[in-house]
């Protein structure tokens, strides 16, 4: 480590201004390349997360035992309440409740951002020569990881407590694509709300919320059509709604969503939960990365 | 010497920072030559952190102009970053991964070589006395361990200009020696070290240059010896039985030299030491106020700190 051997790289790297990043071009540290590599860094801290998942079962614990309450309650307790004649009320509901979970679970990732704001973990990531999108995308990338797992519980829950699929298994899968990635259109808003007020606990309160109207005012666990009319036009129309009757009607058979009512073809109500998907990604996505940038 | 020269691996030309109405920084210049340690000095809230994040690009400045290796900060902060190195005031390393995989994830976001990253980490694990406990989740280690971890994580792509943010508070003596010891070698091979710290001690030990900062502005800087010795030669200290006392004998010592009250000491600055300390024995006498310890010292920078930052009634 000699000074004169620093000062002169350095002085080449300033010569070229932004230049210092062209080919053959000394960088600036001549050890290190001073360009952000977005995949590399992304998978990277993805890494780094999913070691956090796996080092620390207690979230994933706590993650599950919620929506499985949820099953047992509403399957055991409400469930007799339900009456829709040929569509038993555990396939209704099993759709409802993935949802909720993947919901709940980007909630995840706005209190692991506003942690690692708070442990100057991300100053030690801003500086770095990084790329600035990776921390959020590694952030995302591997609560979906966590949502494949924890989804996977919820069906095993689901099958112990008599659901079954109706309409095939690539249906089936199709659904479970669509719950993921409402998982991570979520992410990007939780995780924008986890930068913004950079305190865990504030930003757990700060998201119930958000939550409960688009949990409970929404098709999870009642027909929509039992709701006030004034009610109706969002219980319906929200994106948590859209991917529950999306998923609900990959999942039930046509007679069945005949009697709740779903007309809409499979492939527009799977159109329309992925414009939800794309949009909410693009939206808050966007801005997520623009806070990370500016974030004191 | 606040001029951007060639030779400055760290230089700040008129920063500025507010954060709304708070002015944070105001009109700071300073330049530190490479292989140099600048430490700045000053109480909580005086804007050393905000000095340092508008320099390892976490912040931009409202105004002003800052280099760090030669590289213009706002113009191309990525390029910057790949020659410095922050550690902060807490340690930020992620507690659930082990040492090795700290250290491991830094290296990968520094791009550093593929084929020399397990060897960096194993060097930097061994030189930060880390090999043993290596492979167990950060959230085991001691806080002297994770100090150096950061400082470790810091260090990984071998900058040559390095920022601490009070790198030693909340350490044990023997945990903050090991670290000055740290320090000192890096700076002995040739690296540039830009030091925050509210330790006079810490400043004395390792810094060339000492720039003290309050209100988000310079109030004075110069080596560790002449700001000592701007504060006059000597220090007559008395000790009294209660604050009462001191407050009482203040007025009576004033004329023997400049006199400052802290709690139940009376600290005078004196020319010459033996004569005022018969001055300051005859005095005190004469008004009938006993004493229970009277001290003759050389300044600290703990006396430069307290007059300068006013902390002192006057």
């Amino acid at each position: 480590m000699s000074a004169t051997t620093h000062n002169k790289g350095n002085t080449t790297g300033n010569d070229i201004g932004a230049g210092s990043a062209m080919a053959g071009t000394p960088s600036a540290n001549p050890r290190v390349l001073n360009r952000p590599r977005v995949v590399a860094d992304a998978i990277t801290i993805t890494q780094r997360n999913l070691i956090t998942i796996a080092r620390v079962p207690q979230l994933l614990v706590f993650a599950t035992i919620q929506p499985i309450i949820f099953v047992l309650m509403f399957r055991y307790v409400f469930g007799g309440a339900y009456g829709i004649p040929g569509v038993p009320y555990v396939d209704f509901l099993m759709p409802g409740i993935f949802a909720q979970t993947v919901a709940f679970g980007a909630i995840g990732t706005g209190i692991g951002l506003s942690e690692d704001l708070s442990k100057g973990l991300i100053d030690r990531f801003r500086s770095l020569p990084m790329a600035p999108s990776a921390v959020l995308v590694g952030r995302t990338t591997a609560d979906v990881v966590r949502n494949i797992f924890v989804q996977t519980l919820m069906v095993a829950v689901g099958v112990l407590v008599g659901f079954r699929i109706h309409n095939g298994i690539p249906n089936f899968l199709v659904a479970m694509l669509l719950l993921l990635g409402f998982g991570f259109a979520l992410s990007w808003l939780f995780g924008l709300i986890g930068l913004a007020l950079k305190n865990a606990e504030t930003t757990q309160a700060a998201s119930f919320p958000i939550m409960a109207p688009l949990v409970f005012a929404s098709a999870a666990f009642v027909d929509v059509r039992t709701m006030p009319g004034w009610l109706q036009p969002w219980a319906r129309n929200q994106p948590l709604s859209a991917i529950i009757t999306a998923v609900r009607r990959l999942i039930l058979n046509e007679q069945q969503a005949q009697l709740l009512g779903l007309t809409e073809s499979t492939a527009s109500l799977v159109l329309k939960a992925i414009a939800w998907i794309v949009g909410l990604t693009l939206v808050f996505g966007t801005l997520a990365i623009r806070k990370y940038r500016r974030v004191v | 010497m606040t001029s951007t020269s060639p030779e400055a691996a760290i230089s700040a030309v008129g920063l500025k920072k507010s954060f709304g109405d708070v002015v944070a920084v105001t009109d700071v210049s300073l330049s530190v030559p490479t292989g140099t340690v600048l430490g700045l000095l000053g109480p909580n809230g005086a804007g050393k952190t905000t000095i340092v994040r508008m320099l390892t690009t976490l912040l931009s400045p409202d105004g002003g102009e800052l280099r760090v290796a030669g590289i213009d900060v706002t113009a191309d902060p990525m390029a910057v970053r790949s020659v410095i190195g922050l550690a902060g005031q807490y340690a930020a390393v992620d507690e659930n991964l082990t040492g090795r995989e700290n250290l491991r994830m830094v290296a990968k976001l520094t791009h550093l070589p593929k084929a020399s990253i397990a060897p960096r980490v194993d060097e930097l694990l061994e030189r930060f006395k880390l090999t043993d406990a290596a492979d167990r989740p950060v959230r085991t280690y001691s806080g002297g361990m994770r100090r150096r971890l950061d400082l470790g994580a810091a260090l990984v792509h071998e900058p040559p200009v390095l920022f601490l943010d009070e790198p030693t508070t909340g350490l044990d003596p023997a945990s903050r020696n090991d670290l000055w010891s740290v320090i000192e070698d890096l700076v002995a091979g040739g690296t540039t070290v830009l030091l925050t710290t509210q330790y006079l001690e810490e400043a004395d030990r390792l810094a060339d240059r000492i720039i003290v900062i309050d209100k988000g502005g310079i109030i004075a800087e110069g080596t560790a010896a002449e700001l000592k010795s701007s504060l006059g030669q000597t220090i007559v200290e008395v000790d009294f039985d209660g604050t009462e006392l001191a407050e009482r004998a203040k007025p009576v010592l004033a004329t023997v030299g400049e006199a400052s009250v802290l709690t139940t000491t009376v600290s005078l600055q004196v020319k010459d030491g033996s004569a005022a300390l018969f001055a300051t024995v005859r005095a005190l006498d004469a008004a009938g106020i006993p004493a229970r310890n009277v001290v003759v010292r050389e300044p600290s920078l703990d006396d430069v700190f307290l007059r300068l930052t006013g902390d002192v009634a006057s």
